[in-house]
């Protein structure tokens, strides 16, 4: 490989790397804002600015506390476990078309490097098989303590993960199925005018993936593996200090590659509304290459705009709803959502049959019309007199 | 009879395909949450931001003088007895020629003593003091002590300055609040 090519994606992949970290960093932050703000406190302010300063106060913190091994652990898994977590989630950001393309020209040839970590025709297997990992660093670390609380914690972590990602993986086939690939820049770029956007033809499957996002990320209301109430803690009962930081930052980070993945899936990834327009007029007025630079940027932007989005509605979505109770969770995931999906596989099957994509709409007709109608024939609640 | 008019009927009834869906019960809980998401916070910025109490709020104490800078303590012991937490202690001593710009009677107290850790500022020696000595500032808090032998209040930090006097005529009166940060929030 030419050296400028090696040069631009080294480049490319520490800029990512490093906006993923310091996104995912922040967003202890703005966890703890959102949620002062959804309670109508006003949260970290003592910090730096607005408390700005406060992910690097936490995190000093947390590096001078004692790190404790328990001594019945076994120490090298009682190790391994959060840099498992922290491992497999950073890795899954490797394929997300984080923007177009940067192109250059060098002795008289363009160049085109894609603004993405690597680009394979696998990618969605790859995340699938990277994401599923996930879970070896809570069971590890749950094992590794010798603590029955936390054992029972990373057994309840395993089978949600494993119950949710049969739906997660089943609600991406319909993606797959219209798009013919699984590149997940193949899958971008299938989005690019605004109405085919994917969560416009599979509003189903959208909605069941970001519920599964959810509780592969282990967030509320899906934080199961994590009760205080019922396992003092959870899988990290026994953790201390960074290794506990570890594995809650890898929470953070797993959030982040999450609402990446929903927003390249479902809200077309960098793509935006007018797009070509606008990065046809940037490459008439600028030229050929910075213009195309420029839309790249301009997409990237969007691209984080998506993102953190999302990251707030995960946050927004945490500190609404309650925790599951642990059979609701089951119910749901294996006798709803599983359910649920295959018949959105088989109608978005029929549909392409006939070249109708928005098949999936149907499902979601019956079921607005099936819930208003119960709605309709339920009794009404009796108003009981007050007694005076 | 009842408390209030809320109360509802708790009912066990079997839930509609609707509420079994969950999904149109989260979307207006996240609905109710981002309303409150935009809300203007009630919080007050204590340290820095200071509320102002009322005219009634019972803060630092103060040993008065009169209008011409005699202090008008006798050392008669009066909030001493009255004071529940014991936290008041003082020595008496006459006064001597010479002295009479100093204190308003014969017998004043050279040494007069509060225990902030003890006060429970309950105002009682305030309603106690017959010269009407002591006051509790409605207008000023003790500061915070960080080492135990800031903790016991002499004279020195009791007794009020000329240049600062601190007045209270009426509860009715709603006087401007003499420490600078108060007077920021005293809108």
């Amino acid at each position: 490989m030419a050296l400028p090519i090696l040069l631009t994606k080294g480049l490319i992949i520490l800029v990512i790397f490093g906006i993923s970290l310091l996104i995912a960093t922040y967003s202890t932050y703005a966890e703890r804002k959102v949620a002062a703000f959804l309670q109508d406190r006003i949260g970290p302010n003592r910090a730096g600015p607005w408390g700005l300063l406060q992910p690097i106060a936490d995190a000093g913190k947390l590096f001078f506390k004692e790190d404790f091994i328990p001594s019945q652990a076994s120490k090298w898994l009682f190790i391994l476990g959060p840099s498992l977590a922290m491992f497999t989630a950073l890795m899954s950001s490797a394929v997300i078309p984080f923007g177009d393309s940067i192109r250059f020209m060098w002795d008289n040839v363009r160049y085109d490097i894609n603004v993405q970590g690597i680009e394979i025709n696998i990618g969605v297997l790859y995340i699938f098989g990277v994401v599923s990992l996930g879970v070896y660093g809570v069971m590890v670390g749950g094992w590794a303590s010798n603590n029955k609380f936390s054992l029972l914690g990373a057994i309840r972590a395993a089978s949600q993960n494993i119950s949710y990602e049969i739906a997660l993986g089943l609600s991406i086939i319909t993606i797959l199925m219209m798009t013919g690939s699984l590149s997940v820049r193949q899958i971008v770029n299938e989005q690019a005018s605004f109405f085919e956007w994917n969560v416009f033809t599979q509003p189903l499957g959208f909605i069941i993936f970001l519920t599964c996002s959810f509780a592969e990320c282990n967030r509320t209301p899906f934080d199961l593996p994590e009760c205080e109430t019922e396992l003092v803690g959870g899988y990290h009962t026994e953790y201390s200090s960074m290794k506990l930081g570890l594995y809650l930052f890898s929470e953070y980070i797993n959030m982040f590659v999450s609402s990446a993945f929903i927003s390249a899936l479902y809200f077309g990834g960098f793509h935006y509304p007018f797009m070509n327009e606008v990065n046809g007029a940037l490459e008439n007025s600028l030229g050929a290459i910075t213009g195309h630079n420029l839309a790249t940027a301009l997409g990237f932007l969007v691209f984080f705009g998506k993102i953190l989005f999302f990251i707030f509605f995960f946050m927004w979505v945490r500190w609404t709803l309650p925790r599951f109770r642990y059979d609701q969770l089951m119910n749901l995931g294996w006798k709803i959502f599983i359910p649920l999906s295959i018949l959105n596989v088989v109608i978005t099957g029929a549909g392409l049959l006939y070249n109708f994509k928005y098949s999936s709409w149907l499902i979601a007709i019956v079921m607005i019309v099936l819930a208003v109608t119960s709605q309709a024939k339920a009794p009404k609640q009796q108003v009981v007199p007050q007694r005076s | 009879m009842q408390l209030t008019n809320r109360a509802k009927q708790v009912s066990n009834k079997e839930m509609t395909l609707a509420e079994k869906m969950y999904l149109p019960a989260v979307v207006s809980g996240l609905a109710i949450t981002i309303k409150h998401f935009f809300r203007k916070k009630p919080t007050i910025q204590y340290p820095e931001v200071k509320k102002y109490l009322g005219p009634i709020y019972r803060g630092h104490h103060i040993l008065k003088r009169d209008e011409q800078g005699r202090e008008r303590c006798t050392a008669c012991g009066l909030c001493a007895v009255a004071c529940p937490a014991e936290a008041i202690s003082m020595v008496a001593a006459e006064r001597e020629k010479g002295e009479e710009s100093l204190y308003r009677e014969e017998k004043y107290a050279a040494v007069y003593e509060i225990n902030m850790l003890r006060c429970i500022f309950c105002g009682l020696c305030e309603e106690a003091c017959p010269k009407q000595a002591v006051y509790l500032r409605h207008d000023q808090m003790v500061p915070v002590f960080l080492e135990r032998d800031e903790v016991i209040y002499g004279k020195d930090r009791l007794v009020e300055k000329m240049d600062d006097r601190y007045i209270r005529k009426n509860s009715e009166v709603k006087t401007t609040p003499t420490e600078p940060s108060l007077t920021r929030s005293a809108t």
